[in-house]
């Protein structure tokens, strides 16, 4: 099937379901810490985060990836210059996460903060008022509420984010796309090989909104709806 | 540090490429705005089969990478060997997918339309039914009902979403790059490559994505002001002075 190329298509799968699932790790933490540094009562921390959301939602994807993935190799080199250390290659994998991740992040830092100020204020005060430490105070009230109203913005965002795991083939990186690419020319079936990489983004794309369809049923129980 | 030769000389080319950029950016809202708007009609209002058969083109066009979407149409077209005939016999339509500036139109202009679509959709259906009551009250047909209560109320209620289409739309165009187009990225592709400065090449890029992405805030911030004015809070006289 497909010429011989289904298991080279299937490694390329593998490889994009890993850039999307690790860089989505990285960027609900820098969310979390983005949102924090945001809500935060020193500005010292807000500043940063401020710049952090403006800067990254001003440009496109592909500008941030080519710059971390040509720019880290030159910053990498001169740091291991002067530490004398051996030639060190940013690996396209490790480039594509981390851009992927840290745009991500930002867009995930707007979401938590709209969520954490969703809660109202009178429940945490509560919390307080029956001796919770803060860490409980947050685990037990502030996240699990908070969670529910970032849910649908972080189906949104993800939904954003598993379209731009594409974008690595760009840098170079051996995902579906590229070897979709590669295999494309030479059978000179381009055509079929990216209905192929359309049919498995579909896929993916489907499967995560029944995944969030559920989370959102699982973290919104008791809550009563208006009937729309 | 800086080297600010990069950016000096290539100057021209960053400015040829930001009008490309914006060039495809604005028609291609344009074009996929017009098309939305009788397809989120349909959407809402047509027979089933019909809402869903644009059901499956928003799907497939919101579910698949807008960079495949541009190499299906750019590289995939030309293996049918159908559609080399027509390149062949010079039938100017079909010469539109040949051309790198045109697949990346068509490409735009198609995913786009399918994010508004459903945008315009979401607005319609929120119309509140007062409204309708009213319109068939006065004795609109459906078609006058559509033209003068539907759609210009959608169109108001669905500013702020559209206006976080345009600056998706306005940052996508950066693919154009890799269909040989020298868009304000490509011109900083370029740049870098011949110079070998990563930072200054794609930096200069990025600010001015930067300040277009400003301004298309801006202008959309002036345009709820215009057909959203009623939902703003009212100043009050204190906080004026």
């Amino acid at each position: 099937m497909l010429h011989g190329y289904l298991p080279s298509l299937l490694d390329g799968a593998w490889l994009t379901l890993q850039v999307a699932v690790l860089s989505l790790a990285l960027a609900l933490l820098l969310g979390l810490a983005g949102a924090s540094a945001k809500l935060s009562r020193i500005a010292l921390f807000r500043a940063p985060a401020l710049a952090y959301t403006t800067i990254v939602r001003g440009i496109p994807d592909l500008v941030m990836m080519l710059l971390v993935f040509y720019g880290g190799q030159i910053g990498i080199n001169e740091m291991t210059d002067r530490l004398g250390w051996g030639y060190v290659d940013v690996n396209p994998f490790a480039a594509g996460v981390a851009t992927l991740g840290f745009i991500f992040g930002a867009y995930f830092t707007e979401t938590f903060r709209g969520a954490f100020l969703a809660v109202p204020a009178g429940q945490l005060e509560a919390g307080y008022a029956y001796g919770m430490s803060r860490w409980q105070v947050f685990s037990r009230i502030l996240f699990p509420q908070m969670l529910r109203h970032a849910l649908p913005g972080l189906g949104n965002n993800w939904q954003v984010m598993q379209k731009s795991t594409a974008l690595v083939s760009i840098i170079g990186l051996s995902d579906l796309t590229w070897l979709a690419d590669q295999a494309g020319r030479s059978t000179h079936q381009p055509f079929v090989f990216y209905a192929v990489v359309c049919a498995f983004y579909l896929a993916m794309t489907a499967a995560s909104g029944i995944l969030f369809r559920g989370l959102e049923r699982r973290y919104s129980v008791g809550i009563r709806r208006v009937a729309a | 540090m800086i080297e600010w030769a990069v950016i000096t000389e290539n100057l021209p080319e960053y400015a040829a490429g930001l009008w490309l950029t914006l060039q495809l950016t604005v028609i291609s809202l344009a074009a996929g705005l017009l098309l939305a708007i009788p397809l989120a009609v349909l959407r809402t209002s047509g027979a089933a089969f019909v809402s869903r058969g644009v059901w499956a083109y928003t799907y497939f066009f919101r579910g698949t990478p807008m960079l495949v979407q541009l190499l299906l149409v750019y590289y995939g077209l030309g293996q049918f060997e159908w559609v080399q005939a027509r390149w062949a016999e010079g039938n100017s339509l079909w010469l539109v997918f040949r051309d790198p500036y045109g697949c990346a139109l068509v490409t735009f202009a198609l995913n786009t339309c399918a994010y508004t679509t459903e945008i315009l959709a979401g607005a319609l259906r929120a119309t509140p039914h007062g409204e309708i009551e009213a319109a068939q009250a006065c004795g609109m047909s459906r078609l006058t009902m559509i033209r003068r209560i539907l759609v210009p109320g959608a169109l108001r209620r669905a500013l702020p979403a559209y206006s976080n289409e345009a600056i998706f739309m306005l940052h996508g165009t950066a693919i154009a790059s890799t269909i040989t187009l020298v868009d304000l990225t490509g011109a900083a592709r370029n740049a870098y490559s011949q110079h070998f400065a990563p930072f200054e090449a794609f930096i200069f890029a990025g600010l001015i994505y930067m300040c277009v992405t400003f301004a298309l805030v801006g202008l959309f911030r002036l345009a709820e002001r215009r057909w959203l004015g009623h939902l703003q809070a009212r100043k009050s006289r204190q906080a004026r002075a």
